[in-house]
């Protein structure tokens, strides 16, 4: 177990800044999830700590020493990659102890740490297989099998679950928390899926153009975005964001509900919403529309859950309402929050 | 309905006949590939299994059927027998030889360093040269008087007064040129392979294995070299074949000499029929190999294909 600090970090490529000045503290035992768009610069920034990739200019520090200059080898972490790297023509078995003979670990501890890492990973049964056997689930228990077999100080995770089908990756997903649980380990993913980031995270530092935009819980990044990328980057459907009297104001699309669902209490801005379509998804209904009172012009997502009954059809205004802590306010030309005001009054006719 | 508008849908038809149907467009395209290696390979090669069964000189005109007297008549001749050990040791050394250097050189040249693309036109400049005007260089290297090689280790003092080898004069230096040369020509070839082989490599196994801790060694041995070792097994095939068959260094440097020690199969094929007359006995010698030249071409095609699917 060890932190993980990034100062002032910072990797230019030919043309182009693809980490952009990071500053990142990774507490001891922690899941920090980087989460940003493909092109943001996650997985540089995670290659840099890996010692995969040389530093611009800043400073990386695991276990408070600075790293900048030594191998990846002696950086005391383990990484899993997208593809899982499995050497393709070596068994299960010397895949996993691949790192243990690197380290120069004595002969005959090799089987045993093998075998327990297998168990630990339910893949006792593939051990003489090759990876070209096996299939992507099995493969990525391999890749992590290798990962913690040599006891690293902190886990490096490249996308680990985006090769697996949507059914197995909310499986693997929850046994990965459960197993960093178990371990401890300081743990760095990265992902460009938010349902992982949030399912995933005991802190999530979300990352837009080499830059981390913001870090902190999932369920406050989620309800508090410091800026409109975090804030549309966030949730499916993303925040609403509409322009009134010159200010964005962002809402979640649960959070505008018919008047008969939402709660009496004073707090609430009513608002007309005019459905234009309705999209019935199973679990809930999706809701297309325009605010007529605030913004006529600026297209509105509402996302009713199946326990909301409200009779709605496309072509008919209703009333609905939002919780005034709801509403975030930000700023239309530099995107960053500004303190919430209440909304000006409108004639709801 | 018009005339015109009828004819215009059948000429189409007809181009599309010509130029879709896969079979016969293959068949138009393999056509001249075939018809060249018909004509100047399998003529040629069948005209040589035909001579080797027969007394067929420059001079005669009724050849007679002798079986397999040229062969047995070769086998007795102590020419044929060193050519035939020499053939094996120029073949075999040059190619291990090559192998290691290509290896460290394709390894070389997948790291980013400065001025990398003279590096790698310069090893590729053996391969494009006409491999005759390369031959002749090389013999003013190894000319006896004024050899540039012997010049310059005298003049940094790894000669002594008394020290000036005849490279092309003594028999083991000499079998050591004409292996120098032909290692020097074929590298490049190999290198390209090999070049091929390690950039099929993912990166992520390379970043895998030094995270993993693996030193320079274990990269190489342990994942490096496994990995590309089905197209190094291609690349030793080409050269070896290529080796066997080939005797242009020898021609051009040596003639097989000094007292045949650099005689090579092929060289004493085309001195035995060409220079000397005796048709017949040259084929049989140059057919001798046939069978470990098969052996090796089968291998060679079953792993490009093998590697072609991996």
């Amino acid at each position: 177990m060890a932190t993980v600090e990034t100062k002032a970090l910072r990797k230019e490529f030919t043309g182009h800044t693809a980490v952009d000045g990071v500053d990142l503290a990774i507490r001891e035992g922690e899941f920090l999830v980087l989460l940003g768009p493909s092109g943001c610069g996650k997985t540089t920034l995670l290659r840099m700590i890996a010692g995969l990739e040389t530093q611009t200019s800043g400073d990386i520090l695991i276990g408070g020493k600075v790293v900048n200059e030594l191998p990846p080898r002696t950086r005391k972490i383990a990484m899993v990659f997208q593809s899982y790297a499995l050497y393709p023509h070596l068994s299960v078995a010397k895949n996993i102890a691949f790192p243990l003979k690197a380290q120069g670990a004595p002969r005959e501890s090799i089987a045993g740490e093998v075998e327990r890492a297998a168990k630990m990973f339910g893949i006792e049964r593939l051990l003489q297989r090759k990876p070209r056997q096996l299939s992507g689930g099995e493969r990525q228990r391999v890749a992590l099998a290798r990962a913690v077999v040599r006891h690293p100080d902190v886990f490096l995770l490249d996308e680990p679950l985006s090769n697996l089908d949507a059914k197995l990756r909310t499986l693997a997903r929850d046994e990965l928390k459960q197993f960093q649980r178990r371990l401890g380990t300081t743990t760095l993913y990265v992902t460009h899926d938010q349902v992982e980031a949030m399912g995933l995270g005991d802190r999530i530092a979300v990352m837009s153009g080499g830059k981390v935009r913001q870090l902190g819980p999932p369920q406050e990044v989620y309800d508090d975005p410091a800026d409109t990328f975090v804030a549309g980057f966030l949730g499916s459907p993303p925040m609403n964001l509409v322009t009134v009297d010159g200010v964005l104001v962002g809402f979640r699309p649960e959070q505008l509900l018919p008047v008969s669902a939402a709660s009496a209490e004073a707090a609430t801005v009513p608002m007309r919403f005019a459905v234009e379509r309705v999209e019935h998804l199973g679990a809930g209904r999706l809701l297309y529309g325009t605010l007529p009172d605030y913004a006529p012009n600026e297209k509105v997502i509402v996302s009713l859950a199946y326990t909301v009954h409200s009779s709605i059809e496309a072509g008919h205004t209703y009333e609905f309402r939002v919780h005034q802590s709801n509403l975030k306010f930000f700023d239309p030309t530099t995107g960053l929050r500004v303190p919430s005001r209440a909304l000006p009054a409108r004639k709801s006719a | 309905m018009t005339a015109p508008a009828l004819a215009r849908p059948r000429f189409r038809e007809r181009a599309a006949g010509v130029t879709d149907s896969a079979s016969w467009l293959g068949r138009l395209m393999l056509a001249p590939a075939v018809l060249y290696i018909v004509l100047v390979v399998a003529v040629p090669f069948l005209m040589a299994i035909g001579y080797s069964f027969s007394t067929v000189t420059i001079g005669t005109s009724t050849p007679r059927f002798v079986g397999l007297e040229n062969f047995r008549s070769a086998l007795e001749d102590t020419a044929f027998l060193k050519a035939l050990g020499n053939t094996a040791i120029f073949a075999v050394v040059s190619q291990t030889l090559v192998i290691v250097l290509a290896s460290i050189l394709a390894i070389a040249l997948q790291r980013k360093f400065r001025g990398k693309w003279l590096v790698r036109m310069l090893i590729l400049l053996p391969w494009v040269a006409p491999i005759s005007l390369g031959s002749i260089g090389w013999l003013w290297i190894f000319d006896p008087v004024y050899s540039v090689i012997n010049w310059t280790l005298r003049h940094v003092g790894l000669f002594g007064p008394d020290t000036w080898p005849i490279w092309l004069g003594q028999p083991k230096l000499a079998m050591a040129s004409i292996i120098g040369v032909h290692v020097w020509r074929t590298m490049p070839l190999a290198t390209i392979i090999s070049l091929g082989g390690l950039s099929s490599i993912p990166q992520d196994i390379h970043d895998a294995a030094e995270v993993d801790g693996a030193g320079f060694f274990r990269h190489l041995f342990v994942i490096t070299l496994p990995l590309v070792l089905p197209i190094l097994l291609v690349a030793v095939l080409f050269g070896l074949v290529f080796s066997i068959t080939d005797m242009i260094v020898v021609y051009v440097l040596t003639r097989g000499g000094p007292f045949d020690s650099t005689q090579v199969l092929a060289s004493l094929a085309f001195f035995k029929s060409i220079d000397g007359g005796d048709l017949s006995g040259g084929a049989a010698v140059a057919l001798f190999l046939l069978p470990v030249l098969a052996v090796c071409a089968v291998l060679l095609l079953r792993l490009a294909r093998r590697s072609e699917v991996v």
